[in-house]
């Protein structure tokens, strides 16, 4: 659930409030965005992604709020990492982070391919 | 800042789309190209909603050279499919998808392989529901985010002509009169906690149902997903290379093959089931962040190395998401057996082209690539072709206007009874004829009391509305497993371990107050070939 919205860092531009698909954030009049509905969360992760300023910190406990320091979330260097692994805004020129979805299909035929000579193998030493 | 209104937001269209994730957006987009003006309408904002812009779908994708690929590919699914899939239905969805996702670029920034040549079949969710956001609106058509709807509207004839619903941000309700209406509602996996799927609690199967539609291949919604405990991470990539563990350490048996629900569901049944990742390659260990970068988020976040820690894992239920059943299809156009009224993508069922076992993520987003496109192109040409819309009243009953004296209904409890049949792994994995009986008559008392009592008000309103459509899409199942007296694909009856050639056929669902099954005798359904 999301747990956090970092004031220091947030520049009120709501797109939070507006791209979260389940309506958990309201704007407030001066500062940053409120947690309004915080039990609507679905863990989503989504507003971490649109949000430029790696301002928002989401638990990965889906049932449960977590109680988070913080201080400590921003020093763990936890914040804005997703946006970056995806390549978004600043870093999509970025050729460390390019999108290598595609790859997924690959990763499951070599999955089957281990698996396959796992059996073989198995079925090798049995015999022996 | 919410304002409170009470003022309607009523605009006209020859198109209103309801539901704006792979299926809604594709479907959008070819109704504008064949002339209609178009609206869309999402419960959340078009572009995080749904359950494709929190994955990664790879297309079912295969080339039209050599003719045989596509030909064998047909004729294996509908082995694996239990002869409930149409070759024909197939083959377009083939043909469809392969045109359609190259036509993306300047919207999706394809990757290349090592070749140089562009990957179009797999693509990252966030960026395709932002490709396809930015698509829909580069078209010129309306999107209302935020905009939940509630009802449809109905015409003395039977056809439907929009929809009314809420303006969860801006306040008031909306209405859109329209010539014809596509449902992409999505399917509903009963708010189980798969990733991305709160926004999908069967709105467009309750909605459909109460203008006259059925439903086909309810009974086909068993398939579960695993993910680390407490978490929504139900990215399955990576645990094709797990091993599980019981709780006093002992590696569980698995077979070999992708197929691990059931072994897993029993272990869960028996105690706590754990799991790592130690067989992951170190060369893939290195991409999973590129490749899925949401994987890691749970592990990271809560300090753990699953490739070398053990970690509690469980399954999250899908329902109609990765399950096959949905609203029936009566034509090649996606057109429901409601005039003016079709479905797509998760809204509709995906016998056709996944038969009895999960179309998981290839064959379902082909299926919604397509189905949306067929669904957009159909309400256009039924728009073009009866006129626009007028003179449709609102036709919705459970939680909008009780059949009795108005109650307060505690809707936790009401979920957790829907979820204690629908999510239950030995109510719904190992389902038997007596545990199904039971499951039916809870859920009648509970719809009953809904029906008659409901009535959502403020900020209720939504919620309650979802709880009547979760209890009527859980009837349906329910319903269709047991008039599904056997096994077959992903349902499994205990009592009924066979697969028995009578029931080589798709089983309709339908009704309110009384729910009512039937076979179509796979007649209806088949395309002209």
């Amino acid at each position: 659930m999301i747990e956090l919205v970092i004031a220091e860092r947030c520049t009120g531009c709501n797109a939070c409030v507006e791209i979260c698909p389940t309506n958990v954030l309201a704007p407030s009049l001066n500062g940053p965005p409120e947690i309004a509905h915080q039990q609507d969360c679905q863990t989503c992760f989504m507003c971490e992604l649109y949000c430029r300023e790696d301002a928002i910190y989401v638990a990965p406990d889906c049932e449960n709020p977590t109680d988070v320091d913080k201080d400590e979330i921003v020093a763990s260097g936890l914040l804005g990492e997703f946006r970056r692994n995806h390549g978004w805004d600043e870093w999509a020129a970025d050729p460390r982070f390019g999108n290598e979805h595609w790859r997924m299909e690959s990763v499951f035929l070599r999955a089957r391919d281990m698996a396959i000579a796992e059996a073989a193998a198995k079925r090798n030493s049995a015999q022996q | 800042m919410t304002r409170t209104t009470e003022e309607t937001l009523e605009l006209n269209a020859d198109v209103l789309i309801i539901g704006g994730g792979l299926a809604g957006t594709w479907a959008a987009a070819a109704a504008r190209r064949a002339g209609a003006t178009v609206i869309l309408a999402d419960k959340g904002y078009c572009g995080t909603s749904g359950v494709t812009a929190t994955a990664g779908p790879g297309h079912w994708w295969i080339p039209p050279d050599p003719p045989e690929l596509r030909e064998n590919a047909i004729a294996n699914r509908r082995k694996t499919g239990f002869g409930l899939n149409d070759a024909g239905w197939m083959a377009r969805t083939l043909a469809l998808t392969w045109e359609s996702l190259p036509t993306l670029a300047g919207f999706y920034d394809f990757s290349k392989d090592e070749s140089g040549a562009p990957q179009y079949r797999a693509l990252r969710g966030p960026e395709y529901m932002r490709a396809l956001r930015r698509l829909v609106e580069s078209l010129g058509i309306t999107i209302l985010d935020h905009s939940p709807a509630l009802e449809l509207l109905q015409r003395p004839d039977g056809s439907v002509s929009g929809a009314r619903g809420i303006r969860r941000q801006k306040g008031g309700d909306w209405q859109v009169n329209a010539g014809a209406v596509v449902l992409a509602t999505g399917g509903t996996s009963f708010l189980s906690r798969l990733l991305g799927s709160h926004t999908n609690t069967g709105d467009g199967y309750l909605m459909a149902a109460e203008a006259g539609a059925e439903l086909s291949g309810m009974e086909f919604t068993t398939y579960h997903t695993v993910a680390p405990v407490r978490s929504t991470m139900t990215r399955t990539m990576s645990y094709a290379f797990a091993t599980y563990y019981d709780e006093d350490g002992a590696v569980i048996p698995m077979p070999p093959g992708p197929d691990t629900m059931r072994p897993l569901a029993r272990a869960l049944l028996e105690g706590k089931v754990f799991c790592d990742l130690s067989r992951t390659p170190e060369d893939i260990r290195a991409q999973v962040p590129t490749i899925s970068p949401n994987f890691m988020l749970p592990f990271r976040r809560w300090g753990i190395d699953p490739y070398s820690e053990r970690f509690e894992v469980t399954l999250h239920g899908e329902g109609t998401i990765r399950g096959i059943g949905g609203l029936r299809i009566v034509g090649d156009d996606c057109a429901t057996s409601v005039p003016g009224l079709f479905a797509a993508g998760d809204t509709a069922t995906r016998e056709l082209v996944a038969g009895a076992i999960s179309g998981g993520g290839n064959i379902n987003s082909a299926w919604a690539v397509s189905s949306g496109q067929w669904a957009g192109r159909g309400a256009a040409r039924f728009s073009a072709e009866n006129g626009s819309a007028s003179g449709g009243r609102p036709i919705g009953q459970a939680s909008l206007r009780p059949a009795s004296v108005e109650r307060d209904i505690d809707l936790s409890q009401a979920l957790l009874a829907i979820q204690g049949e629908m999510l239950s792994y030995d109510k719904n994995i190992f389902r038997h004829g007596s545990k199904l009986k039971r499951s039916a008559d809870l859920l009648d008392d509970a719809w009953a009391n809904v029906d008659a009592h409901a009535r959502g008000s403020g900020d209720t309103r939504l919620r309650t509305r979802e709880t009547a459509a979760m209890l009527a899409t859980a009837r349906w199942c329910i319903a269709s497993a047991l008039a599904r007296d056997e096994s077959r694909g992903m349902h499994q009856r205990e009592d009924r371990p066979e697969t028995d050639p009578r029931f080589n056929r798709r089983i309709l669902v339908g009704g309110l107050d009384k729910v009512w099954t039937q076979s179509d005798y796979g007649r209806a359904l088949e395309l002209a070939s």
